[in-house]
């Protein structure tokens, strides 16, 4: 199909190089060639996680793989005439991708493939090094499998950062005619966007992942839990899926081994609150996505009361590497308890934003300021939140804070599913603390009081703040209520919305003592 | 779930008249798919524009002055979040992170992303969405 003269072009069809505009430039490259009458092949696949050079182009070249970027259709022209098929020089020449400093820094275990292979090629998968990881699971069966999940130090990387092996090993233990394997994908936190990468540019990955969890644990069926906000990437799932279905590797005799898995994806509706766990699995067993109260663990009535693996996909999607590489492989990486890499997702006001799968013990500010570069607009960075919506804001002086599950809790902040968030100095923290709560009341399940009532509340006092009305009174008093939501919540949605709002008082308070003030330092660009 | 994802999907709204049904062939009470319906933000009770935008409104976004773009857009439009223009055109909707935080501001037009929008691009994509007569 691919003839000896075409060169082979590869331009992402992942949503945000399509949000820049990757669509337009995949039609200019192809009508820029026919008019040429110069051969080429276009390749769609994931994105390497570059998101300020996107759209990238990569051609394959003599010299290999060569990136530009960011190309818009009105530069397809010019590429061409400079020489592009060739790898000639251009101001949008990158270079060889894994040269540019951004991805040379990095450690790409679960993200080996994203944004090089055709995602829905079962080939380039498999030429890749996919499928190595449930060969070799199938080798040594469910229990060693169990074992090395365990051993690689793999923690959850869906928010908690509970140790994968045990709840596998939870679930492998209970005596049951069903268990099930639920990939938790409803990516809701801000700044985050790993797992859609993952479902455009790698979904074979997480397929052969979740057949690994159900080999492991004894569960042959599986679900994946999306969401509505990821048409694309639901899309390529479901294709994907079919896919892996007619080329058996899902199904009744995986890879002629007799090992048996299903598994379908359902997408929900727009609440933030059903990426926890006990909600998603309402929402699964298409209820409201209520939370249920634990015990019991899912782990032992979950889905349809059955044992179930919930976990999340990066979790998930990084098994096969483990089973390839081997467990001690996985755990050499990182720092303390953490071990492995995690893919950190580096988003808002950022110079450099994108995907940066590290191991686990570059601090704060190595990560913002040396891999990020800094802010987008050029202004000094004065925030980052860590760890989506329900994660603490932390200034530049606890930039030395090494990314590491145990350091971040001790400053009362969270790594959660690896987002964080860059603001400039032009930031309200006012206004920060106040969408939180607005954020919690929105998405509250509804289940407890100081959640639902209190979040509300706690909007409503901001708002007096903001107005300059008795604040150092009303500071106390969203401190309480903080208080009360903390303690009383059933989960971490009440539970750690005071994270972002106390952390903006604690680190920010000239944001909040000073409104009104002819003193206050900063307008606020934001309102 | 994926029914009434099918019924928005065909209808633009989960109509009323649809949930005795659903409750009847489901074995469940009206209570019970009302319930479910207005528990998730995704489904509309109530038909929305020819052309549904949705603007993000989560923290990655507003780091990039996603809150002032939204602002402006609602206030050139006459519109509070949730609203329909007089001509039954457009709908804007708040979503919570779309996973473009990276090229933020973003949106979602008729399911058409967009990113690194400013007020320029964003009106253009909304005033093409709008002269568009035709059905997405
Ligand atoms: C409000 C709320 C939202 C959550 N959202 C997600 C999510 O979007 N994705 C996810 O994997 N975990 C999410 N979690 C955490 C899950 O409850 C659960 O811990 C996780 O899916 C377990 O998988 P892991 O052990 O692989 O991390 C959320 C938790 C809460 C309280
Ligand atoms: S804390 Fe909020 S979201 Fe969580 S169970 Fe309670 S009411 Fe529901
Ligand atoms: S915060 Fe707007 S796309 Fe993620």
């Amino acid at each position: 199909m691919v003839d000896a003269m075409s060169t082979r072009i590869f331009i992402p069809r992942d949503v945000a190089a399509l949000a820049v505009g990757a669509d337009e430039v995949a039609r200019a490259v192809a009508a820029q060639a026919a008019a040429l009458g110069t051969a080429v092949t276009i390749v769609r696949t994931g994105s390497r996680g570059l998101f300020w050079l996107e759209p990238m182009v990569e051609v394959e070249t003599p010299l290999g793989r060569i990136a530009y970027g960011p190309v818009q259709a009105g530069d397809v022209a010019a590429l061409f005439t400079a020489g592009w098929l060739t790898g000639a020089t251009h101001p949008l020449r990158v270079g060889r991708p894994e040269d540019h400093p951004f991805l040379a820094r990095q450690t790409r275990l679960t993200f080996a493939r994203c944004g090089i292979v055709d995602p829905l090629s079962v080939e380039d998968y498999k030429a890749a090094g996919g499928y190595r990881g449930l060969a070799k699971a199938i080798e040594v069966g469910g229990a060693a499998t169990v074992e090395a999940v365990t051993k690689s130090g793999l923690r959850g990387r869906g928010g908690a950062g509970f140790p994968t092996g045990i709840k596998w090993k939870t679930v492998r233990d209970a005596i049951s005619d069903q268990k099930y394997v639920v990939c938790n994908a409803d990516e809701g936190d801000s700044g985050t966007f790993a797992d859609r990468m993952i479902l455009e540019g790698d979904p074979f990955c997480l397929i052969e992942g979740m057949t690994i969890a159900g080999l492991a644990v004894g569960a042959t069926r599986g679900y994946i839990y999306s969401r509505s906000e990821y048409p694309h990437a639901n899309a390529t799932m479901r294709a994907a899926l079919d896919i892996a279905r007619a080329a058996g590797l899902l199904g009744r005799d995986i890879l002629g081994s007799g090992l048996e898995f299903h598994l379908e994806l359902r997408v929900g509706a727009g609440a933030y609150v059903c990426g926890e766990e006990t909600a998603l699995l309402e929402s699964l067993e298409g209820k409201r996505g209520v939370v249920r109260a634990k015990p019991p663990l899912p782990a032992l009535k979950g889905l349809f009361g059955r044992p179930t693996v919930v976990n999340n996909l990066l979790s998930l999607a990084t098994i096969p590497v483990i089973m390839d590489l081997g467990a001690q492989y996985y755990a050499d990486f990182g720092m303390g308890r953490s071990r492995g890499t995690m893919p950190i997702q580096l988003a808002g006001n950022v110079l450099h934003g994108g995907l940066f799968e590290t191991a686990f013990g570059l601090t704060l500010g190595e990560i913002v300021m040396e891999v990020g570069g800094g802010t987008n607009s050029r202004r000094p960075v004065r925030a980052v939140q860590a760890g989506g919506p329900l994660g603490a804001y932390l200034p530049p002086s606890q930039f030395d804070t090494p990314y590491d599950y145990e350091a971040f809790a001790a400053r009362d902040a969270l790594i959660g599913h690896g987002g964080l968030v860059v603001f400039d100095d032009t930031v309200d923290m006012a206004h920060m603390a106040r969408f939180a709560m607005e954020f919690c009341a929105e998405e509250s399940c509804g289940k407890c009081t100081p959640c639902r009532i209190g979040s509300t509340r706690g909007a409503e006092v901001v708002d007096r703040i903001l107005a300059g009305r008795d604040v150092a009174a009303n500071i106390a008093l969203l401190e309480d209520l903080c208080n009360t939501m903390k303690f009383g919540s059933l989960c971490a949605l009440g539970g750690f919305t005071p994270y972002p709002v106390l952390s903006a008082v604690r680190h920010f308070p000239e944001d909040f003592h000073t409104r009104n003030s002819p003193g206050r330092p900063l307008p606020a660009a934001a309102e | 779930m994926p029914i009434l994802h099918a019924l928005q999907e065909t209808f633009g709204h989960v109509p009323e008249d649809a949930v005795p049904l659903l409750a009847d062939a489901l074995n469940l009470s009206r209570a019970d798919v009302h319930g479910i319906v207005s528990f998730y933000h995704d489904f509309r009770e109530a038909p929305a524009g020819r052309h549904v935008v949705k603007l993000c409104r989560a923290e990655a976004c507003q780091s990039m002055g996603g809150h002032a773009l939204a602002e402006g857009l609602l206030r050139r439009l006459g519109l509070d979040w949730g609203g329909t223009t007089g001509d039954g055109q457009v709908t804007i909707e708040p979503v919570y992170c779309l996973g473009l935080c990276a090229c933020a501001p973003a949106a979602l037009i008729d399911g058409r992303p967009l990113g690194r929008l400013n007020r320029e691009r964003l009106d253009a994509a909304v005033n093409e969405a709008r002269n568009d007569w035709s059905t997405p």
